[in-house]
């Protein structure tokens, strides 16, 4: 076991028996080195490549101590130079976690992704709403149709609300390689601005049309499940980084994986999901500095496929 | 939902297993000293079971009547929603549950169960109100977060069987306990729970003995 791999799993102890404090003297400083940003393409607008998803990580219903921590990561997420947060009706208390702690910390340059999980397209704009409110912002920077439900119908609605400037952006997503023949559809067909998948050093399939599809039709694209919900990074737990980890700065697996992810020209965004302080500054890391090039990239799936 | 075979139960799982057991801690928390009233229904419970006559089984009925009742409201509704957004529906089937266990408690019993029924189903019940809370303590959960008959689904559920056993119950009012026991069991084993075998392996075994002894005298 490798001291960095061992510190990850260290702190991971830490978490589930200290209730999520953690000590800032067991992790690097968070750096100064800013993230690394891409444009979004059908607005050219600049987002920094990692973002913070929020599913079941932020669904702690009422627990004041668990609440504070997430709070805590939004606010080391935000202080890291984070601003896409991603979530869902569908996770639970998580919208209002993180509308709470936004009241809090106040945010400058918040870009807010929601989305919307209902069936019948008349229901979506009570949902889209409720979810506003338990947000307490304004209005939403990007609202997704989640899964592809009902999406004809909510992909009007969003559409509406974007004409109307209430709404900037407009996505769909789907996860764990599903529909994908159907994302590509409505990725050739409507106009959008982001699809969401799930892509990382395993989960590839994205990379033979999705990905290229979106380059062509300029839609950005948002990463779920980077770690395959915490199954990869525990796989490769215990085994040491390779010897190229070194020449992109990365000190452990998770930086890597998220480097192979968001190096890849297509990709505007992974949102890795955690309720850990010292994981997201370890995440933002990942966003700076040297990036893979192609061949490394392919070097980063072969290892990570032998040793996972 | 389209490609539903490619969905597994970890998909329909939206909170962490600390997320889980916090909310039973806060639940404990907010509702002890409860769990007292909990624990002394119980005995009671294996008490009716254990005496002979009906009036004594409709009794122990009543007394699950109310448990479903309140859980559903107090834990489904009023806090597992938080995190579950399955938990109004759960509230749902088990103001049925209460229901149909105080119809059954108000309906005249049938025949008494044979000795050896009786001693399985107070071997269940006894399980549920006397063990179960203590595996709380031989987990990495701790006393606040122990789940006690009366005030927590899942060994409520267990007693139910045995009592329902004990009772000779229509089948009707196996349905929903025996439901409870797959739901809640699928979930603390997609949450890593060490004794999440105890839920199902206890509605597979409540079966079974009621279907042995159902002709018996």
């Amino acid at each position: 076991m490798t001291p960095d791999s061992s510190r990850r799993r260290l702190l991971q102890t830490m978490l589930a028996t200290s209730g999520g404090l953690v000590l800032p003297s067991l992790h690097a400083a968070p750096t100064t080195v800013p993230l690394l940003t891409r444009p979004i393409p059908s607005s050219g607008e600049q987002i920094p490549v990692i973002g913070l998803g929020s599913w079941i990580t932020f669904n702690v219903g009422r627990d004041p101590q668990a609440r504070a921590e997430c709070a805590s990561v939004m606010r080391q997420f935000f202080a890291g130079g984070g601003r896409m947060i991603d979530s869902s009706p569908m996770y639970g208390s998580a919208q209002d976690v993180i509308g709470e702690a936004l009241q809090a910390i106040k945010p400058p340059r918040l870009f807010s992704a929601d989305k919307v999980w209902i069936s019948g397209g008349a229901r979506g704009p009570g949902q889209i709403e409720t979810s506003r409110k338990l947000w307490r912002v304004p209005h939403f920077d990007l609202l997704q149709v989640h899964n592809l439900l009902s999406w004809d119908e909510h992909l009007k609605t969003l559409q509406a609300m974007k004409k109307q400037g209430r709404l900037r952006y407009v996505g769909i997503t789907t996860s764990e390689g599903r529909r994908h023949g159907e994302i590509e559809k409505i990725m050739a067909s409507q106009l959008i601005d982001f699809v969401q998948v799930s892509y990382n050093a395993l989960d590839r399939d994205v990379e033979q049309r999705i990905l290229p599809l979106a380059r062509e039709r300029r839609i950005g694209v948002i990463v779920n499940r980077p770690f395959r919900q915490g199954d990869l990074t525990q796989a490769l737990a215990g085994k040491p980084l390779p010897g190229w980890a070194a020449e992109i700065g990365c000190t452990t697996w998770a930086q890597a994986l998220l480097k192979f992810i968001v190096s890849h020209p297509a990709v505007t965004c992974a949102i890795p999901a955690t309720s850990s302080v010292a994981h997201v500054r370890e995440n933002l890391l990942a966003g700076t500095g040297r990036m893979p090039d192609e061949a490394l990239r392919k070097r980063i799936a072969q290892d990570v496929e032998r040793l996972a | 939902m389209s490609e539903w075979w490619t969905y597994s139960l970890s998909d329909f799982l939206m909170f962490s297993q600390r997320s889980y057991y916090r909310l039973i801690a806060l639940y404990n928390e907010a509702v002890w000293p409860a769990h007292l009233l909990g624990l002394a229904v119980g005995l009671a419970v294996i008490v009716c079971v254990a005496r002979p006559g009906p009036q004594m089984r409709r009794v122990a009925l009543l007394a699950l009547a109310l448990a479903w009742a309140w859980i559903g409201w107090a834990y489904h509704l009023e806090r597992y929603a938080d995190i579950n957004t399955a938990g109004p529906w759960f509230a749902l089937a088990f103001g049925v549950q209460a229901l149909l266990l105080g119809f059954l408690a108000a309906r005249p019993h049938g025949a008494a169960p044979a000795r050896m029924q009786k001693q399985v189903a107070l071997g269940f019940i006894s399980l549920a109100v006397l063990a179960y809370p203590l595996l709380a303590l031989g987990s990495s959960h701790g006393w606040e977060q122990s789940e006690v008959f009366g005030i927590a689904p899942d060994p409520t559920a267990i007693a139910t069987l045995g009592v329902l056993l004990g009772c000779r119950a229509h089948a009707v009012a196996w349905l929903i306990p025996l439901a409870w026991c797959a739901v809640s069991g699928a979930t603390l084993m997609e949450l890593r729970v060490g004794h999440a075998w105890l839920l199902p392996t206890s509605a597979i075994l409540a079966v079974a003995a009621g279907l042995l002894f159902r002709h018996s005298r």
